[in-house]
């Protein structure tokens, strides 16, 4: 009789189901399907996936790694607010780089060359933070104590900024970070 | 415990006097707790518009985790007792069980409620709605929010009592009714939640006062939002069984097909928690594997659950107005309905809103790869503040307009003013909701005080639209508090100084339901008759057409960023 009293027909789950809604539900269904494949297609044929490649690992350690990567790459430096160096990293095509996120900034800044494939470790020294690429617009969680290993193919040469995009305290909106595209 | 039982002279419904009194006070806590919210919906307006940035870095984040915490979780849940008291006990015309407990359970929330906001007003606590850890708050932040989950959860043990009592006392016969049944959706889900909320936010308490020594960060982040997300569906199932109730009481809607509309909140209990897997979709933690999975929600059932409530109510509405003689064309039925009725139109803004905004913009934002385009941008709250707001946030209010008069037994004051609210505030929050999404598609931040980036040692400038989109955010927020707010004062107006009204008859012994005799459900106009409804398959087909272009449009922006592997 009305959705607020128990249903008129005892048995109504016997009762018919009308064709128009068997078809409403049909098109759900399939369109549910549609999507669930256009994820398995993208990762199969798609060139935009989000890396598996992750390790457990502890801020010391990944800190250890980045700095040796610095060390080993840095092309040249830019001053900081304070005037403090910003050392600017070049990451060689195919190789690796890193990329440490802590409270509050992106360090260090990372120089890629436009068409070339490099992977980028992830990691972060104290909370959450976030990858806001931009304005390209990736958007990748940093955790601390995961260090995430993300292939990256730049498509053109600029200036990018990096936004930290999860909250982590006052500074948050200070969190800038930089890669040159060549 | 002795008890009465009045039935309304309006609607007929049957209040038993332990339950009304719970009703209202769980009514009254939580318009208290939108108060509070809504004042700091402005602040953090005001903050975000970029024109004005009203408030410092530090307290906008203090004003910004309070304004999470006091609509999500105090306003949405103090209501939703209320709801479940009204669904099992009212509609059920039953006495309600232990009416001792239910009253802990509110003292509880009450209590926890007010611990969790001293913390943040104290502003050790400025660590967001989802405290993510390793960031920490004060252990009473922790422990209210425990203490608001335990109350809750002795509610919901108290509606699964009353269920039980009406089955013993006879208070009805056959099935459940559909509104109680998708009220007993939102319980299931809800203690699942609780369960989950408990899991991550104890050991976090204990954490706080150093009995824990670490919480792993994206452990945290997985079983917390087998609570975050899980709340929400509390929500769906709630304000989804709440348009039925008002399809039903404005217009003697029935169901298309009772097995069809319980079947699709049965997907919800079994679905929709694995939805919770959609926040981690950008993590590092999770194999791609597990994201897809969990996140087509076991291949969308519990999205083709909603697309079918999306057609069912207003299919029911359509049938009820047809049935009535609007039969002309498409759309007769829908522009001869009662649009005056703040009950109706509240319902219906509500449904178009949580379907056509809410509803596509989490499917998409919900997809594995495509969620790299949005992730933690404003494009989620955006998302969510037509899915929480507009959808449940908008139907309680429409079901109170009904409540004040039945519940409260005072007449609704300035109907004027109650025919305008519906649209004021429906119409400015599902803007708000678009605009908020058009930022976060250009890729300003949530969550982020300063879009100037001061203090940073590099420049970023957004584009010129962001900017745009940030300003419209402003100005469509401010309306949609005043929308709000004026909600607040016509509510709290009529309870104060509106005409009372007769409460009607008061009896010792409930009335039950009275049984449906075979030959009365034979000779029903329209038990059985079927009635077609071409104006919904018109709109749902529309809904459709949106739904896919939006969602291969996202592909294609997707296709155009870097390559990632």
């Amino acid at each position: 009789m009305s959705a607020i009293l128990p249903p008129s027909e005892r048995l109504w789950w016997k009762q018919p189901i009308a064709g128009v809604e068997w078809a409403w539900i049909a098109i759900a269904f399939v369109w549910g399907m549609i999507m669930f494949g256009m994820m398995l297609y993208w990762h199969i044929y798609g060139k935009q996936n989000l890396s598996n490649e992750v390790y457990k690992t502890k801020p010391e350690m990944f800190a250890a790694k980045a700095e040796k990567f610095i060390a080993e790459n840095t092309i040249r430096t830019e001053k900081g607010l304070n005037g403090e160096e910003i050392p600017v990293a070049k990451i060689p095509p195919g190789g690796d780089g890193y990329l440490i996120a802590r409270l509050w900034n992106w360090h260090p800044i990372l120089e890629l060359e436009a068409g070339k494939e490099v992977k980028i470790h992830l990691s972060s020294m104290d909370y959450n933070h976030g990858f806001s690429l931009q304005p390209v617009n990736i958007n990748i969680q940093v955790i601390p104590g995961y260090e995430h290993v993300v292939k990256m193919t730049p498509i053109k040469a600029g200036t990018y900024a990096i936004v930290c995009n999860e909250y982590c305290g006052i500074g948050h909106h200070a969190m800038l970070g930089r890669i040159y595209v060549k | 415990m002795a008890t009465t039982y009045r039935t309304c002279p309006i609607s007929g419904l049957q209040f038993e006097n332990h339950a009304e009194k719970l009703m209202r006070w769980n009514a009254v806590a939580g318009v208290l707790w939108l108060l509070v919210g809504g004042i700091t919906a402005l602040l953090v307006i005001l903050t975000r518009w970029p024109a004005i940035k009203l408030l410092p870095a530090d307290q906008f984040y203090t004003i910004l985790t309070a304004h999470g915490i006091d609509m999500l979780i105090l306003w949405i849940l103090f209501f939703e007792m209320a709801v479940l008291y009204f669904a099992s006990s009212t509609l059920l015309r039953c006495r309600l069980a232990t009416p001792k407990v239910a009253w802990l359970g509110f003292w509880l929330m009450v209590v926890g409620g007010i611990m969790t906001n001293v913390a943040i007003y104290q502003g050790s606590s400025s660590v967001m709605f989802t405290s993510y850890v390793p960031m920490q708050a004060a252990p009473h932040f922790y422990l209210g929010i425990i203490l608001v989950a335990v109350g809750a959860l002795l509610g919901t043990a108290v509606f699964f009592g009353t269920l039980v009592v009406a089955r013993k006392d006879k208070t009805y016969t056959g099935s459940l009714p559909l509104v109680v049944f998708g009220a007993l959706t939102a319980a299931i889900i809800a203690t699942f939640t609780i369960l989950a909320g408990a899991g991550i936010l104890v050991p976090t308490f204990f954490w706080s006062v150093g009995l824990i020594k670490e919480i792993d960060a994206q452990l945290y982040r997985m079983v917390w939002w087998g609570l975050g997300h899980s709340s929400q569906q509390i929500n769906v199932a709630a304000h989804v069984s709440i348009w039925y109730l008002i399809a039903a009481v404005v217009l003697g809607a029935k169901p298309l097909s009772e097995k069809v509309s319980r079947g699709a909140f049965l997907l919800y209990i079994l679905f929709l928690q694995l939805a919770s897997a959609h926040h981690l979709l950008s993590d590092p933690g999770m194999s791609a594997e597990w994201k897809v999975l969990n996140t087509s929600y076991f291949m969308y059932f519990a999205v083709m659950a909603s697309m079918i409530h999306g057609f069912t109510v207003p299919g029911a509405v359509e049938a009820a107005q047809r049935r009535k003689g609007f039969t002309n064309g498409l759309f007769e039925w829908l522009r001869k309905a009662p649009w005056g009725n703040p009950v109706f139109s509240g319902m219906f803004i509500s449904l178009v809103s949580f379907g056509f905004l809410g509803g596509i913009s989490g499917v998409v934002l919900g997809t594995e790869q495509i969620n790299m385009l949005m992730h933690n941008t404003f494009y989620v709250p955006g998302h969510f503040h037509t899915t929480v707001v507009t959808g449940t946030t908008l139907a309680f209010m429409a079901i109170t307009y009904l409540l004040v008069p039945v519940l409260f037994r005072r007449e609704m004051m300035f109907p004027k003013l109650c025919q305008i609210q519906p649209y004021l505030f429906g119409i400015s929050m599902s803007i708000l909701g678009l605009v908020m999404m058009g930022a976060g598609t250009l890729g300003v931040s949530r969550r982020h005080w300063d879009m100037a980036f001061s203090g940073a040692p590099f420049q970023y400038e957004w584009p010129g639209a962001a900017y745009l989109m940030m300003g419209l955010t402003g100005i469509f927020g401010v309306i949609a508090v005043i929308g709000g707010g004026l909600w607040i004062f016509l509510v709290v107006w009529s309870l104060l100084f509106g005409k009372k009204l007769d409460g009607g008859k008061v009896s010792d012994k409930p009335t039950p339901i009275p049984a449906n005799p075979i030959a009365q459900a034979a000779s029903h106009s329209g038990s059985n008759e079927h009635v077609n409804v071409p104006g919904t398959v018109v709109l749902a087909g529309l809904l459709f057409v949106c739904f896919v272009l939006y969602y291969f449009v996202n592909w294609k922006y997707l296709s155009e960023v870097w390559l990632l592997s």
